[in-house]
């Protein structure tokens, strides 16, 4: 049976900033929404579905999500689900969800705060219970054991990643929902010390407080989407080749290959995680990476999958034939969806 | 204090949490206690470790048990200069995958090197602790293997591991946020401040930032009276763990005058026996006042007849 | 729809205080083996994995899926984790189901699941969080006042909350997988348990229990000859706090069933059962009302129409009131119900069920899920 043709109506984020302090959650959820609505020409007695995605953990409270409907106007009552996932698998929810037929708009938002402090800790609890997280190992150091595998199979350098990196900030200075970092040429950071070696600070993602909001519709034009699926690896580090990303790759072939994109938008926190994206994608030289930055120049827990797929949308919106969207969740890429879009 | 009050504030998760373990889980964890390292086998041969009870690439169950190790291969590592508190090692040292004889998978741990002599590739050797409880951290590390193991202090328990603690603490800073602040900075003035939504034109207090049934940010700030009405309660007749105050207490919905939402607050000064619905009460203030709704140590009865339970009926 | 959606398998998890014989992969596995072996399939037959349970405190695990991925066989698959307060176990039935009816996948497994035991509830909910009002109640305390103002406004008699506690425990001692047997529990041991949240006795709430509850789903039922099928779900939402909210009867639960009971093509009447969320005994008569299944629920316990061999038996299983794996609470309504039209309830089967509905609620009565279910093919 033919799927209904869902399309990127609208999307908002609030800058990605180190301290939205001033926000509650549902002060953020109200925001973004209401200017993704106003993104698509829709209001939210047009909203058919609502899907979130936030992290308890990192708000530090059971049920944050429960509060962040405070700013929704849920009123008379709606349909509405969340996932303890990136936003980006809210998305995916939606998605699904629109292909009942009953209901034509749907509203997806993820917020998350890094400026609480905990984001690290709250990685180290994501990992296996009775063997990783007794060690407490770290999400940096995890990512840095990834980066060594992938230098010393030859796929990169500690040079090439500075120059990710560099890139990266860059694209992030020019985008205004992106924290401003400080640029160095790439030689300069390779002078810097390991954190954790061979990662020094440059390579690890800027992580920012953040909320984003994507409207999607069947029909009405704006970018389509023409895939989307996710898929999950093995959790032990220790059970799959960590120098590739099976699951991106196998995402990718589910959601239809990436014939005609020429901008992706991966969620690679660490610049070592751009390399294997690239390589388990297969993108070529001609496809732009990141134009906004990407997550490593702004990482907001539960968002930067998200705004992933809203930054594609906006590449299509901006001329690009077609958009690569991609979200990860888990240690080390376990966990990856895809979201292909294009023009009408 | 007053306007410039700081409203942020450290904030700490912490839980011993209680893992059983179950069967293959436990026999991993018992023989560590015991000096020995176990994989598992699965219906295709593989040998993983550290085990799981299923075969990741089936999900089937694994069969056997097989001794690995001590001996490893480092696969690849990363170095600590400054260990964190959590990390199983307090002196610089790296994390590793690391390979067990026999294993087809690798297991990340410590590894004590030398900085200069780590390289992916080296052997290692699993050392054990002297006290060991039944945990992944009864291996201490693995160290640069020599050939020569140290010897194991044997360890007098016999009991299979079955459970054990896991203990968590996660540390965050939290800020009270613009709306919130200003709510509680009133409190500190003993004033409870509510907003008013400019579409519906009712008064929450709490006060929200952005009101809940018009999804629209509240604006107006309305000082509220300090007397209301018990729409509803309960008696709080048992202890539970996080408790602030001494049952039995009185908790109970009381609409503020001329607010629109109740407050969920104690009822005190009274036997909780003569607590009822339609019960007029006023704020008490405690003494030392802190940036939060406990500063109104509870609401007490005043000497005004009851409301009729038609004029609450709405409001639950 | 583009397609059916047909529950095929179903496998719960003994319920119990404590499962220290497992660990949490163990515990999920238990019940999804159970589901695979009912359904007649092996893991190599699920395309996709949606896991639902309360928070990530409970058990201090960050986004279980992502650990449990393997023990799940969702190596290589999709998995969704789905997290809605206390409705999760039901949202999560219905997401995965949706996944099924929407297209997308041919055969889903569904699991929810709580290890109670790992910490304790109360803790994690009672965290003072700062800048916050100190906890004063915890849940029953939460939703003591909510069932005093229930009892006023519609002059219900205090027995009934010890009438639905003793029926929901002899409905439990029929079900061997239920958490507590209390085969002769009478009123006068329920009137004679300790007061808690005044008006609520011990024994008229639910326990905290370990348990997971597992289902799965296809498109065309074909792999087994007795399928459910799902002929609607429905969720809702409404805000926690607003002015003249009525937490008595809330609006998103009636909505939900209106819509519920609307694209099943039914009318309420002609359900033969309902297992529906009742963690304290007085919320059976509020719910039967919220969800336009009797005009007065207290009268209609009161006559004994909610019993086994009643007029609409409700919670036949022995409902929250005797196991609480709080994130599959939930799912075990929508699965009890399933089993009621399958026949496959086994004592506590409604002789010759053809339709019945799961109901799922949380946070402060304001997510709600449903699903009907027949056990003709639409």
């Amino acid at each position: 049976m033919a799927l209904r043709d869902v399309h990127v109506a609208g999307f908002a984020q609030l800058p990605n900033r180190m301290n939205l302090d001033d926000y509650d959650e549902a002060e953020m959820v109200q925001e973004i929404t209401a200017k993704a609505l106003a993104d698509a020409g829709l209001e939210r007695s047009d909203v058919g579905f609502t899907c979130s995605g936030s992290n308890d953990y990192v708000m530090g409270r059971p049920f944050s999500f429960a509060m962040a409907i405070d700013g929704l106007g849920a009123w008379p009552p709606i349909r509405e689900s969340h996932v303890e996932m990136d936003g980006a698998w809210a998305l995916y929810e939606a998605y699904v969800r629109l292909q009942h037929g009953d209901v034509d708009v749907a509203l997806v938002y993820g917020f998350g705060k890094s400026s609480l402090g905990s984001v690290d800790a709250v990685h180290t609890l994501e990992l296996d219970p009775y063997s990783l997280a007794p060690l407490g190992v770290d999400p940096h150091a995890m990512a840095a054991m990834q980066a060594r595998l992938l230098i010393e199979s030859g796929e990169t350098t500690e040079a090439k990643l500075a120059h990710i990196s560099c890139r990266s900030r860059r694209d992030g200075n020019k985008n205004p929902n992106a924290p401003h970092a400080d640029e160095a040429d790439a030689d300069a950071l390779l002078a810097d010390p390991y954190v954790r070696e061979p990662l020094r600070a440059h390579d690890l993602p800027v992580r920012t407080d953040g909320a984003s909001c994507v409207v999607l519709r069947v029909g009405g034009g704006g970018p389509r989407i023409r895939g989307i699926a996710h898929i999950i690896d093995a959790h032990q580090p220790g059970f799959r080749d960590l120098t590739t990303s099976a699951s991106a790759t196998k995402a990718l072939a589910a959601a239809g290959g990436a014939g005609g994109v020429t901008v992706a938008e991966l969620h690679a926190p660490y610049t070592s995680q751009e390399v294997i994206l690239i390589k388990a994608l297969g993108l070529g030289e001609d496809v732009t990476i990141n134009p906004s930055g990407g997550a490593h120049a702004a990482c907001t827990p539960m968002v930067a999958g998200l705004t992933r797929i809203g930054e594609a949308a906006l590449a299509v919106r901006n001329g690009a034939p077609a958009a690569l969207g991609h979200a990860t969740s888990g240690p080390l890429l376990q966990h990856n969806m895809i979201c292909v879009l294009e023009a009408e | 204090m007053g306007a410039d009050v700081e409203l942020v504030s450290p904030f700490v998760l912490e839980y011993a949490y209680k893992r059983s373990t179950g069967p293959v889980i436990g026999r991993f964890l018992t023989s560590l206690r015991d000096g020995r390292i176990e994989g598992v086998r699965t219906a295709a041969g593989r040998v993983l470790c550290p085990p799981v009870e299923y075969d990741p690439d089936t999900g089937e169950d694994v069969q056997d048990f097989v001794e690995v190790g001590p001996c490893a291969t480092v696969l690849t590592w990363t170095w600590i200069d400054a260990p964190l508190r959590d990390h199983p090692v307090q002196v610089p040292f790296a994390f590793a995958l690391v390979q067990l004889e026999g294993a087809d998978t690798s297991m990340l741990h410590a590894v004590c090197a030398p900085r200069e002599d780590m390289a992916t590739g080296m052997r290692v050797r699993a050392v054990f602790r002297d006290e060991r409880v039944g945990s992944i951290t009864d291996i201490a590390h693995f160290e640069i293997d020599t050939g020569v193991s140290k010897d194991l202090v044997p360890n007098e328990a016999t009991e299979p591991i079955t459970r054990f603690k896991a203990p968590t603490r996660l540390e965050y800073v939290v800020a009270a946020g613009a709306t919130t602040a200003e709510f509680l900075r009133g409190v500190l003035r003993r004033e409870l401040i509510g907003r008013r939504c400019p579409s519906c034109e009712k008064i929450y207090l709490p006060p929200r930032g952005s009101c809940p049934t018009c999804g629209v940010r509240t604006t107006e700030l309305v000082p509220m009276a300090q007397k209301g009405t018990v729409t509803t309660f309960s008696v709080i007749r048992i202890p539970f763990e996080g408790q602030v105050l001494e049952p039995p207490y009185a908790a109970a919905h009381v609409l503020l005058d001329g607010g629109d939402t109740p407050l969920l607050h104690i009822v005190g000064d009274v036997d909780v026996d003569l607590v009822r619905m339609g019960m007029r009460v006023e704020a008490v203030w405690a003494e030392q006042l802190e940036p939060t709704l406990a500063s109104v140590r509870y609401f007490r009865p005043i000497d005004e007849p009851d409301v009729p339970y038609a004029e609450i009926r709405g409001h639950v | 729809m583009n397609e059916r959606c047909a529950v095929i398998g179903i496998g719960q998890t003994q319920y119990a205080a404590k499962r220290g014989d497992v660990s949490m992969p163990g515990l999920v596995r238990e019940a999804a083996k159970r589901a695979l072996e009912d359904a007649g399939l092996t893991w190599a037959d699920i395309d996709a994995v949606v896991l639902g349970k309360a928070p990530d405190m409970f058990e201090g695990v960050v986004q279980p899926e992502l650990f449990m991925a393997g023990a799940l066989g969702a190596v290589g698959k999709s998995m969704i984790r789905v997290h809605t307060a206390g409705s999760v176990g039901g949202s999560t039935a219905v997401v995965a189901s949706h996944l099924v009816s929407s297209g997308v996948h041919k055969r889903v497994l569904t699991v929810a699941y709580e290890k109670q035991s790992e910490s304790n509830a109360m803790w994690a909910l009672s965290q003072r969080f700062p800048f916050n009002p100190p906890v004063m109640a915890g849940a029953g305390g939460y939703f003591a006042p909510i069932i005093r103002a229930y009892m006023a406004r519609t002059d219900a008699p205090d027995h009934i909350g010890l009438k639905v506690a003793v029926k929901d425990r002899q409905n439990a001692a029929l079900n061997p997988l239920a958490h507590l047997q209390m085969p002769d529990i009478t009123e006068e041991m329920v009137r004679a348990s300790p007061m808690l949240w005044d008006p609520v006795r011990y024994l008229e709430t639910c326990p905290s229990s370990d348990g997971a509850c597992a289902m799965i789903f296809s498109s065309d039922g074909s792999e087994v000859d007795n399928p459910a099928w799902v002929l609607s779900t429905a969720m809702r939402s409404e805000p926690m706090l607003f002015p003249g909210r009525d937490e008595v009867n809330p609006r998103a639960g009636a909505d939900c069933a209106t819509s519920a009971y609307k694209d099943a093509g039914i009318t309420p009447d002609q359900l033969d059962c309902a297992e529906i969320y009742v963690p304290f005994s007085w919320y059976e008569p509020m719910w039967l009302e919220n969800l336009h299944l009797f005009e007065s629920g207290w009268k209609a316990i009161d006559a004994g129409h909610t019993h086994l061999g009643g007029k609409l038996p409700i919670n036949m299983s022995g409902g929250v009131l005797s196991s609480n794996p709080i994130g599959a609470s939930g799912m075990i309504r929508f699965a009890e119900a399933a089993r009621q039209v399958r026949g496959t309830a086994d004592k506590h089967q409604v002789d010759g069920a053809k339709l019945a509905m799961g109901h799922a609620y949380g946070g402060g009565s304001q997510f709600f899920s449903m699903w009907i279910v027949g056990q003709e093919r639409p």
